[in-house]
């Protein structure tokens, strides 16, 4: 089973007659997504890109049977289309819109917390199981089937450590970009443990960045499992100024745990294989699994 | 986005928060006049002067020119004008600003909150922000008013409380009486307490704030809870509905090259190392700054090109990067998703040519659609550009250039 989303997957995109939605929807039609149609408020009967236009998500689940929502709604009216989906009985909701009001996200994310659904991101790039289905604005080649998971907080860094992954002979199982905001529905931790019980996976590459506490909660967790697979994890920003996105109060919020060499070390005294150089990603995969 | 200390205030007042009140002037002979007006507002004859810029630590901080700290008091009107003349125009130095300094183009006249009473005055303090962890607001609070808080939470956390904010339900009245409590307050000053934590909490919520910070808090000698000082900072992403709090951006406080930068679409943070970098990417751009570091440089620069790596932001890009003097070497590392190789390469060349005389190595890696095409133009260009496709071949040949 891979995670998240497949070749079984009925995906609808919100937002599908914007000029993201329709771009996106397009590549991700010819990839092979399995996309049943789209919702647009006010535009329901209509067809676009040969699909089925809805007017609510409750439409897109009562008559095209869809379970995988993708979001490129604007940043003002997204968090209403997150609760929309989760709404009509969506289980993944993926939310690629970047710049949602962060207090918007709170009740967001209060609103579907009981409820049987997923959300990934929001701002972020999707999520991908290669020659199944590509629920997102990735470049679908550069991400060769295989036996690798990836998660990763930023869009082009997962790119990076998919391609590096592929050029070491490996290949990806699904990649999950669980987006940088303040707020996000899936957490680093929550998206190593789906791929750590998925059987299609062997490993893992794990992306983070400074601030926040999500790579130091998911290399305990890691270790509090024995560390049944190996993951290689990289932390973006060693070299960034401190302070500069939140002042004081944040700082104390975030913890110790909060820049980049701290992270690495407790990535490291939790059995992880850590690499300092981006560059390494591929290769230390290649070690970790004795190839 | 930031603001300042007085527009702060004026933001908590409209919510019933009570404040220091204050008058704020751009010139010292306006000075005199403000704290006359202050004086029949308020009835105070002792003045504080106050340096407005976007940065904490002003009172123990140092304006170069004239040696006055950047908050100071003034005993009556005549000292006013000359107390505000110290500070207005210089350049303030305090452990936040770095040490060369900021401009202050502003001080805030405000009315004296020490007075003497029926009891010693006391400083408190309160912040409200998001806690990413539990994806909800939380209110800390402390008796150590008018200290650094991070400070207080390495030496003596006990003395930190925080309350979280059920999203559902919003602040609960046993909350704010649970940190007036642990604030050991009681009779009127605990209720003034409890009715400023509902305001500054609305206050909070209704800006779209991600940071609030009163620090002090005071209670004053006849028992008024009110706000000496306010940091606040907007939620960026909700400005859209705040046309008033938009209007409060003092772009004076921000780095001349970031705000220049903002307008090409770009997101552009200056460093103090030697190699430039541009990127398309927050995440790859930070690692691009870490592999910079590696190869034995240090990053000028982060710059993020976003999702529209073309001629024009590339030549924005170059132009921004150029005018640093620090600036040795140039590394351009986009992966090309969406955006084609070839044709950021073509920007690359576009770019330069249009630039001219850029006399320092530029190191292109391309990688993604079109990689291979996005090389063959750089290197047919005859121009002194070199590229790489894999990002440790990009690191290698900025070790090579810094050699």
């Amino acid at each position: 089973m891979s995670v998240l989303v497949n070749k079984n997957s009925k995906v609808i995109v919100q937002g599908f007659t914007g000029s993201e939605g329709t771009f996106h929807a397009g590549q991700m039609i010819e990839y092979g997504t399995n996309v049943v149609g789209g919702v647009t408020p006010g535009k329901g009967g209509q067809t676009h890109l040969d699909k089925p236009v809805f007017n609510t998500v409750q439409d897109a689940v009562d008559q095209a049977g869809a379970d995988v929502s993708i979001i490129f709604v604007p940043p003002a009216f997204a968090a209403d289309a997150i609760m929309e989906a989760a709404d009509a009985g969506i289980k993944v909701i993926i939310a690629v819109t970047e710049g949602i009001p962060t207090k918007d996200m709170v009740t967001a994310k209060e609103y579907i917390k009981d409820k049987d659904v997923v959300l990934v991101g929001p701002n972020c790039p999707g999520v991908i199981t290669p020659e199944e289905a590509k629920v997102g604005i990735m470049p679908g080649f550069v991400f060769k089937k295989g036996r690798i998971g990836i998660v990763s907080k930023s869009g082009t860094l997962t790119y990076e450590a998919a391609d590096q992954v592929v050029k070491a002979g490996l290949g990806v199982s699904t990649a999950i970009g669980i987006g940088g905001d303040p707020i996000i529905g899936t957490s680093t931790k929550q998206a190593v443990q789906l791929l750590m019980e998925d059987d299609e996976t062997d490993a893992i590459v794990m992306i983070g960045e400074i601030g926040g506490n999500y790579e130091a909660e998911a290399a305990r967790w890691i270790q509090s499992q024995g560390n049944p697979k190996p993951v290689v994890g990289f932390i973006a920003g060693q070299t960034a100024p401190k302070g500069k996105r939140m002042g004081h109060a944040g700082a104390i919020i975030g913890g110790a745990d909060d820049t980049a060499a701290a992270k690495m070390k407790i990535m490291e005294e939790c059995g992880l294989h850590v690499v300092a150089s981006p560059a390494d990603i591929g290769e230390t995969m290649k070690k970790a699994l004795g190839k | 986005m930031n603001i300042h200390e007085y527009q702060a205030k004026e933001i908590l007042k409209s919510y019933g928060v009570r404040v220091q009140t204050g008058v704020v002037v751009d010139d010292a002979s306006k000075a005199q006049e403000a704290a006359k007006k202050l004086n029949a507002e308020t009835g105070t004859e002792w003045f504080v002067v106050k340096a407005q810029i976007h940065a904490g630590g002003r009172g123990k901080g140092k304006v170069q020119e004239t040696g006055s700290n950047g908050v100071v008091l003034a005993k009556s009107l005549d000292e006013v004008p000359e107390k505000a003349k110290n500070i207005l125009g210089g350049t303030l130095v305090t452990h936040q600003t770095g040490e060369e300094g900021k401009k202050v183009n502003k001080v805030l006249i405000a009315e004296d909150v020490y007075y003497p009473g029926a009891s010693e005055p006391k400083e408190y303090y309160l912040s409200i922000l998001l806690d990413r962890s539990k994806s909800c607001n939380v209110i800390m609070a402390s008796t150590e008013g008018g200290m650094d808080i991070e400070d207080v939470a390495a030496n003596t956390p006990e003395k930190i409380v925080k309350e979280w904010i059920d999203p559902a339900i919003g602040l609960q009245g046993f909350q704010a009486r649970k940190i007036a409590f642990a604030l050991g307050l009681e009779g009127n000053a605990f209720k003034e307490m409890v009715k400023f934590i509902f305001s500054l909490y609305k206050a909070y919520e209704g800006s779209d704030s991600s940071m609030f910070e009163i620090n002090p808090v005071l209670k004053t000698s006849d028992d008024k809870i009110l706000a000496v000082d306010a940091k606040v900072n907007i939620d960026d992403n909700a400005l859209y509905r705040h046309k008033d709090i938009q209007e409060l951006r003092d772009l004076s406080e921000e780095d001349p090259a970031e705000v220049e930068a903002g307008k090409s679409g770009l997101s552009y943070v200056k460093l103090d190392g030697n190699v430039g970098c541009m990127v398309n990417g927050a995440g790859l751009a930070m690692a691009t700054m870490d592999i910079i570091k590696l190869s034995g440089g240090e990053p000028a620069n982060f710059l993020d090109v976003g999702g529209g790596a073309n001629a024009e932001t590339v030549e924005a890009g170059f132009r921004i990067i150029l005018k640093d003097p620090n600036v040795k070497a140039i590394l351009i590392n986009i992966f090309g998703g969406i955006v084609r190789c070839d044709r950021v390469a073509n920007g690359v060349v576009e770019a330069y040519k249009k630039i001219g005389n850029i006399d320092i190595p530029i190191i292109v890696r391309l990688q993604g659609t079109n990689a291979e095409e996005g090389a063959k133009i750089i290197e047919e260009s005859g121009l002194k550009v070199a590229s790489a496709i894999l990002l440790k071949d990009a690191a290698a040949k900025v070790k090579e250039v810094l050699s």
